[in-house]
């Protein structure tokens, strides 16, 4: 059975200049146990779309249900059954890890003797036992993001909502984070989760949806997906400006070469692996063509939505992040 | 029944939350109060010299009612501020994906307030028995000017609820609060008889609520009120104050339910 469904969603943020269509139909249907990622850039939607989903937004247009429940008529059901830990860390920064685990379990209508024992056993669990009682504020970001989680899990939801879970933390704590992430995974947790990088969606959901201006553009597991962009991509950058054209005939006589004029740099789809990238280098040798750099790299999210929709990904500025910039900007610093 | 044990039961936890603000932020409570002693010392020893009473009292009497109800006012800019930092810090909005009532937030919010602000009112009481201040009247005439200066930081903690829920950023949140509360409580009877003021302002500072709460307080404390003139709120400064803090609170409680309502658009 699909635990999340949701059919048309819109939703239009009107101002007297423009009007920005956040969500412009979005359907979407995830199974018990699995784990769907959003990918998509800045502004895609992503964030409307679990705003919608976890009862904070009403769309203008569509339906959604929760195991059933209709997020907005059984709004107070569905947050029963959610957890949701949003894009920037939502805790009280006046409170101890431990504090804020109570509270926000007192508000999932647990006891108070309940919320004491689920909040020492998060604290243990997402290694915040030794910082759990010191007040949140002094807590780094990979630490923030951690007890985050833990909050969205207090009440044991059924269904977890993650809206950008490493965004802004440095390698290590988002190798962390994943970490954590997995282990609410193979406990057979119901995960949706948004992100901007591809590798995370890769490494974390079963299923990918790939979100552009409001719309789903494309589904699938990550395979499937970088089958469709056509795997790894092979780069050249060669020294001199006059030898773009003739390189880019060589190693891809097709003609499917994106040529960047500025930083003399070609790319192409490499389905051939290291193998086609010793071919290259070969190649451009024996037309004594020099070059300053040449490399195999895996697909972006930049390539992904380059080949699904003719452009690149686009930043623009997201219509719910008006409130919340300054706090992002605040916590990097 | 069961919702409205809910209802208070999140309530409190709100309120626990947001009074845990005051010990971890010590400096907001120490600020507010030294800001409210340095007015009392301003005008108790600089300026009170030069300002008559008419019909006679102590200056520094008819000063401490003033400085309860300005500080009281300038309470409503911390919860302003407070509102606006759980805004942008999305902890409004975690609160909203939580099975919990609705009204919780905004009740819990304001009973803390309260519950900060008899604190407030204790330590300033307690200053101005040092500079001279003190009760003449009978204990429940004092009980009834303490709840009068409650009732009144209720209705301006829903304003900063209001406040919190409309502006962007903290900082406006901030200067907004000041901008209006500094000429609410300056052009009322709070540092000076209303009878010193240009005739044109007059008028506006005798039906200030600001005013009648003061005039209140010091009739029910039994400390100098000259503000008992021919105006009619002169006359009757208890009557006007319940009657202002009521219409307060009809007009701001709506309003910002509403707009903490409205947030899911």
């Amino acid at each position: 059975m699909a635990v999340i469904e949701a059919q048309g969603l819109v939703k239009v943020y009107r101002s007297r200049k423009s009007e920005v269509r956040a969500l412009d139909g979005v359907d979407l249907e995830v199974e018990e146990g699995t784990v769907l990622g959003l990918l998509g850039p800045n502004g895609a939607g992503k964030t409307t779309t679990v705003r919608v989903l976890t009862t904070l937004l009403r769309a203008d247009a569509g339906r959604a249900t929760i195991a059933g429940l209709d997020v907005g008529r059984d709004a107070q059901a569905v947050r029963r059954m959610i957890g949701l830990s949003g894009q920037y860390a939502a805790i009280d920064e006046n409170l101890t890890g431990r504090e804020n685990l109570w509270m926000f379990g007192r508000l999932y209508q647990l006891s108070s003797h309940d919320a004491k024992g689920r909040a020492a056993e998060l604290l243990t669990r997402f290694d915040l036992e030794k910082a759990g009682d010191r007040v949140a504020k002094t807590y780094s970001g990979g630490m923030r993001r951690r007890l985050d989680l833990a909050a969205a899990l207090i009440g044991q939801p059924k269904l977890l909502f993650l809206d950008e879970p490493t965004t802004g933390l440095d390698p290590r704590s988002r190798l962390g984070m994943w970490d954590v992430i997995r282990t609410q995974v193979r406990e057979g947790a119901t995960l949706l989760l948004t992100t901007q990088y591809l590798e995370e969606a890769d490494a974390l959901a079963d299923e990918i949806a790939v979100v552009d201006t409001g719309k789903i553009i494309a589904r699938g597991t990550a395979d499937e997906l970088k089958t469709q962009v056509g795997g790894e991509r092979i780069e050249v950058v060669v020294h001199d400006h006059d030898h773009l054209g003739r390189a880019a005939q060589l190693i891809a006589p097709d003609g499917l070469a994106t040529i960047d004029e500025h930083s003399r740099r070609l790319t192409i789809a490499a389905e051939g692996g290291a193998q086609q990238l010793v071919e290259v280098v070969l190649r451009l040798g024996e037309e004594q063509i020099r070059i300053d750099d040449v490399g195999l790299r895996r697909p972006t999210l930049d390539d992904v939505f380059l080949a699904l929709t003719g452009h690149a990904a686009e930043v623009e500025p997201d219509a719910n992040d008006t409130r919340t910039d300054m706090t992002s900007e605040g916590e990097s610093a | 029944m069961n919702s409205l044990r809910i209802a208070v039961a999140d309530g409190i936890v709100i309120s626990w939350r947001n009074l845990k603000r005051v010990p971890r932020i010590p400096e907001l409570a120490i600020f507010a109060i030294l800001q409210s002693i340095m007015f009392v010392l301003l005008f108790a020893f600089v300026f009170g010299g030069a300002i008559p009473i008419p019909g006679g009292g102590s200056y520094r009497e008819f000063l401490m009612p003033g400085i309860f109800v300005q500080t009281l006012a300038f309470a409503s800019v911390t919860t302003a501020i407070a509102v606006a930092d759980d805004m942008t810090k999305g902890l409004i909005d975690r609160f909203r994906s939580l099975p919990m009532a609705r009204s919780a937030v905004l009740s819990g919010r304001t009973f803390a307030d309260i519950v900060y602000n008899v604190g407030l009112l204790i330590v300033l009481m307690l200053t101005g028995l040092v500079v001279g201040w003190g009760v003449h009247s009978s204990f429940v005439d004092f009980m009834y000017g303490v709840l009068l200066l409650l009732f009144f930081t209720y209705a301006m903690a829903w304003i900063g609820v209001y406040l919190g829920l409309s502006v962007p950023t903290v900082e406006v949140a901030q200067q907004l609060g000041f901008l209006v509360i500094f000429p609410i409580t300056f052009l009322s009877n709070a540092f000076v008889p209303t009878e010193t003021l240009p005739a044109a302002l007059q008028p506006i500072a005798e039906w200030n609520p600001v005013s009648a709460l003061t005039g209140a307080t010091r009739e029910l404390f039994g400390n100098p009120n000259p503000y008992a003139s021919s105006s009619f709120p002169g006359e009757h400064p208890i009557l006007m104050s319940v009657m202002w803090t009521i219409a307060l609170l009809v007009v701001f409680m709506p309003l910002a339910i509403r707009k903490y309502r409205a947030i899911d658009r």
